[in-house]
């Protein structure tokens, strides 16, 4: 009678659950197939610490302060600004102001502020603190790179809290390209203990270890959230290691023990392309390049023929035509290159001359234009007019193999339209001492690493009057009337609060610079990166910082936060 | 004469042979970029592959050699004279002389001669072709580097000055130069010798150092030095041994250069 009634109860019962069973396979499997993604990205947002590595040791934590690159990536990551301009798009995006408006005549500012923010130790966020900042910015006697793009002109800045959330800054000059440039200001707490410790970025310091790393730390005041609601960042930590050897920071990367590289060199990415292509990222060109010039100061220390030489711009535009730049950018840059039109790179989106096309590499134009000069031909060596025969010197840093070889090709270049060139490599302090103090050099190769996009940046370059002003710097007044015609494009760029006003300005000032050739651009160098397998939502671009300028969103895989 | 030092001197010579035959053996010369093969593997157009700039290596490693071979011994006879002057004579006045002498080899000594040497570069005229470039390094080098060797020879010349031949020489009537050019400087050749043989692999490397700064033979021209800078960074040889040749070439030619001195010349 049991065993009846067990048998029967457990027919029943098994039916039932070989039922159940039956329905639950499917139903179990297919929650596995949808869970396993959620899963997935849960345990990737669940933290983790990002590790890479800072070429050189921050120079100072004072964001308004900064000037170097370490301290310009920390300030990146930890400072939080009114305005951002995004790294892809390069438009400016709101982040701590909701809205901002510029005066008509780019005077003045105003921005509406996000309520509810505070910064990392807790301290509400006010528009106490911008004003705060902005005073500090303008510190005369901080000296600050940051403030120095926002001097137009004699005076002081007024700053006018209208409420707490409503600021408005009014400047004694206009100022070109006024809202953009608070990209690079970071918000400091006017109230707080903790001074520049207290950040409205994603991340914190939290330790700092002089030569050897800084640790930061997510800020959890951080305002931003993501789509779904969670606040960011999603990484709990960022280790950076100070480490200036970047064959240690390669061989640190291969072993899995870094996950970005930001800037690599060609070599190391085609080393890497080889062994883990899905690890390297070539965003294509950056604004960074490279470029040659030759010495026109009045009094250095160079023979005057030659003199007379490098101040004939159908020389210097004969030199442009018989360089090769797609041999540098294939040869020395292994195609990681572009040839370079001018100051602006096409990477510059909204800056860029578009008219303007690289050089075609023509030794037969060079050589009719340099006939037109007096030059000519005898024995395979060029003379001038004066049977001087054509020979200089070219002068760059030692040790940087790119600038090397491209003096190199040069060379061989021009040896084809009978020149002959010398190649000096020196210690970069003795370089910087002839091309800028002594004048005595005749012709230098040297990169130009640009991170602003606003030609504004590179007005100490293209005026006359500049200390930057290679060819020819601190002139008294403009020696040559496409000077002059310079000076002023640069300054009323640097004036008009119309943009498209300024962009035909420098339009102009980068077509005078292709005629003229004061500075012969050879290549831009491409954005290079890498990015291990382990991470997820970087998004390498050309703008600094190339490889983390998303890093509140960045995520780690959980088999990389288990390694370490 | 042993085995070992028999085959440096084979290895030496046919080094130097080989050098001096470059332009033979490597028509093409060292300059010439083959653009549309940079870092070519070996064939049979370029038996060592081509350089990052498309330059036949082979050509490069023929001309390097022979730059490095023939300007290291003369800056190390530039070395070894300045230190037999400076040196030999302080040690065979002594008093006064030998320790003015000594202290100014200490001082020399410790000078950071890589930071004296890109000093001294660097206040050199940029204009000049880089023959003269080469030339005006190895001088360099050679004027920069006596110290060392000088210190040994006033030891030696001062045991010498107290010697029985000298003082019996002094007995007889001969002094000053004629008693330290009969007498003591034929004395001092093992010395001299070694001193000469030991420094021809620290021009070398000296250069090749400079080299690896870039500071070393300006472009165009080859040096071992600059040879040896395409090793760097290179992670990993095995994908192209061919690479290694400046480096393997530089250590054979050291080991024998050291293998060269005889026994009476090691003793010294």
């Amino acid at each position: 009678m049991i065993g009846r009634q067990a048998k029967s109860f457990l027919r029943v019962n098994l039916k039932k659950f070989s039922f159940q069973r039956l329905c639950r396979i499917p139903a179990f499997l297919l929650l596995l197939v949808c869970t396993l993604p959620l899963s997935a990205i849960a345990l990737a947002q669940n933290g983790g610490e990002l590790r890479f590595c800072l070429r050189s040791e921050p120079k100072t934590f004072d964001p308004v302060l900064v000037d170097d690159d370490a301290a310009l990536g920390i300030r990146y990551l930890t400072g939080g600004v009114l305005v951002r301009v995004n790294r892809h798009t390069q438009e400016l995006e709101p982040e701590l102001a909701e809205s901002w408006k510029v005066s008509s005549d780019s005077k003045q500012i105003s921005f509406q502020l996000r309520h509810d923010v505070r910064f990392s130790d807790g301290t509400p966020f006010s528009a106490e603190d911008v004003a705060f900042t902005m005073q500090r910015v303008m510190d005369p006697a901080l000296h600050s790179s940051t403030g120095d793009a926002f001097r137009s002109g004699p005076g002081s800045i007024t700053t006018k809290i209208i409420a707490q959330d409503r600021i408005s800054i009014a400047f004694p000059a206009p100022v070109a390209g006024l809202d953009r440039l608070f990209d690079q200001v970071a918000i400091m707490s006017a109230h707080s203990p903790k001074k520049e410790g207290a950040v409205l970025g994603p991340f914190m310091v939290v330790e700092y270890k002089a030569g050897s790393s800084v640790r930061l730390e997510r800020n959890p005041y951080y305002w931003k959230k993501d789509s779904q609601g969670r606040r960011l960042p999603y990484l709990d930590a960022i280790h950076l290691d100070i480490q200036p050897n970047r064959d240690v920071e390669m061989l640190r990367f291969r072993r899995g023990e870094l996950d970005l590289i930001n800037a690599l060199d060609t070599d190391y990415y085609d080393r890497l392309a080889q062994t883990s292509p899905q690890f390297v990222h070539d965003a294509g060109p950056s604004l960074d390049s490279d470029f040659m010039w030759f010495n026109q100061v009045a009094n250095a220390p160079i023979p005057e023929y030659k003199r007379a030489w490098f101040r004939s711009a159908n020389f210097r535009r004969a030199i442009s035509e018989a360089i090769n730049r797609d041999d540098i950018a294939r040869i020395v840059f292994n195609g990681h290159a572009q040839p370079a039109v001018g100051p602006i790179s096409p990477a510059n989106k909204f800056w860029f001359n578009s008219n303007l096309k690289p050089e075609p590499h023509n030794p037969q134009a060079a050589l009719d234009r340099l006939k037109a000069d007096g030059f000519h031909l005898q024995n395979g060596v060029l003379l001038d007019r004066n049977n001087n025969p054509v020979e200089f010197s070219i002068v760059t840093t030692a040790g940087t193999k790119s600038r090397e070889r491209t003096g190199v090709l040069i060379q061989e270049d021009l040896s084809k339209i009978g020149i002959k060139v010398n190649l000096v490599t020196l210690d970069f302090p003795s370089l910087l001492e002839r091309i800028s103090q002594k004048f005595n050099y005749e012709g230098a190769i040297l990169g130009f690493r640009n991170v602003d996009l606003d030609p504004n940046g590179q007005m100490n370059v293209w005026l006359s009057s500049a200390e930057d002003h290679a060819w020819n710097p601190k002139q008294k007044s403009p020696e040559t009337a496409w000077e002059a015609e310079m000076d002023k494009l640069m300054q009323t760029q640097a004036s008009a609060p119309d943009p498209k006003k300024r962009k035909q300005s420098f339009d102009r000032v980068q077509e005078i610079i292709y005629e003229q050739v004061p500075i012969i651009y050879l290549v831009n160098h491409d954005a290079l990166s890498a990015v291990s397998g382990s991470v997820a939502g970087a998004s390498p671009g050309v703008l600094f910082p190339q490889t983390y300028w998303n890093a509140e969103r960045i995520t780690l895989s959980g088999t990389a936060t288990a390694r370490r | 004469m042993n085995a070992a030092r028999k085959v440096a001197i084979a290895v030496v010579v046919i080094v130097c042979a080989l050098s001096l035959a470059a332009n033979r053996l490597a028509p093409d010369g060292y300059a010439k970029q083959f653009r549309e093969a940079p870092s070519a593997p070996p064939s049979r157009a370029h038996l060592l592959g081509t350089d990052e700039l498309g330059r036949d290596r082979f050509a490069r490693v023929l001309y390097g050699t022979r730059i490095s071979l023939l300007l290291a011994p003369a800056a190390a006879l530039v070395s070894t004279a300045l230190a037999a002057l400076i040196g030999g004579l302080a040690g065979y006045l002594g008093g006064i002389w030998l320790k003015l002498a000594r202290a100014f080899t200490d001082l020399f000594l410790s000078l950071p001669w890589l930071f004296l040497l890109i000093t001294v570069r660097a206040l050199l005229p940029l204009n000049v072709s880089p023959l003269v470039s080469v030339l005006i390094t190895f001088f360099i080098l050679g004027v920069l580097g006596w110290a060392a060797s000088a210190r040994v020879l006033s030891t030696s010349a001062d045991a010498l000055r107290n010697s029985d031949f000298v003082l019996q020489a002094r007995s007889s009537g001969l002094d000053g130069p004629r008693l330290f050019l009969i007498h003591v400087l034929p004395n001092l050749k093992p010395v001299l010798y070694a001193q000469f043989w030991i420094s021809i692999p620290v021009f070398i490397l000296s250069e090749a150092n400079l080299g690896i700064l870039g500071l070393g033979v300006a472009e165009p021209l080859p040096s071992w030095g600059s040879l040896l800078r395409e090793l760097e960074g290179l992670i990993s040889f095995r994908e192209e041994p061919w690479r290694l040749v400046p480096l393997l070439l530089l250590i054979v030619v050291m080991t024998s250069f050291q293998l060269l001195l005889s026994d009476k010349e090691v003793t010294a």
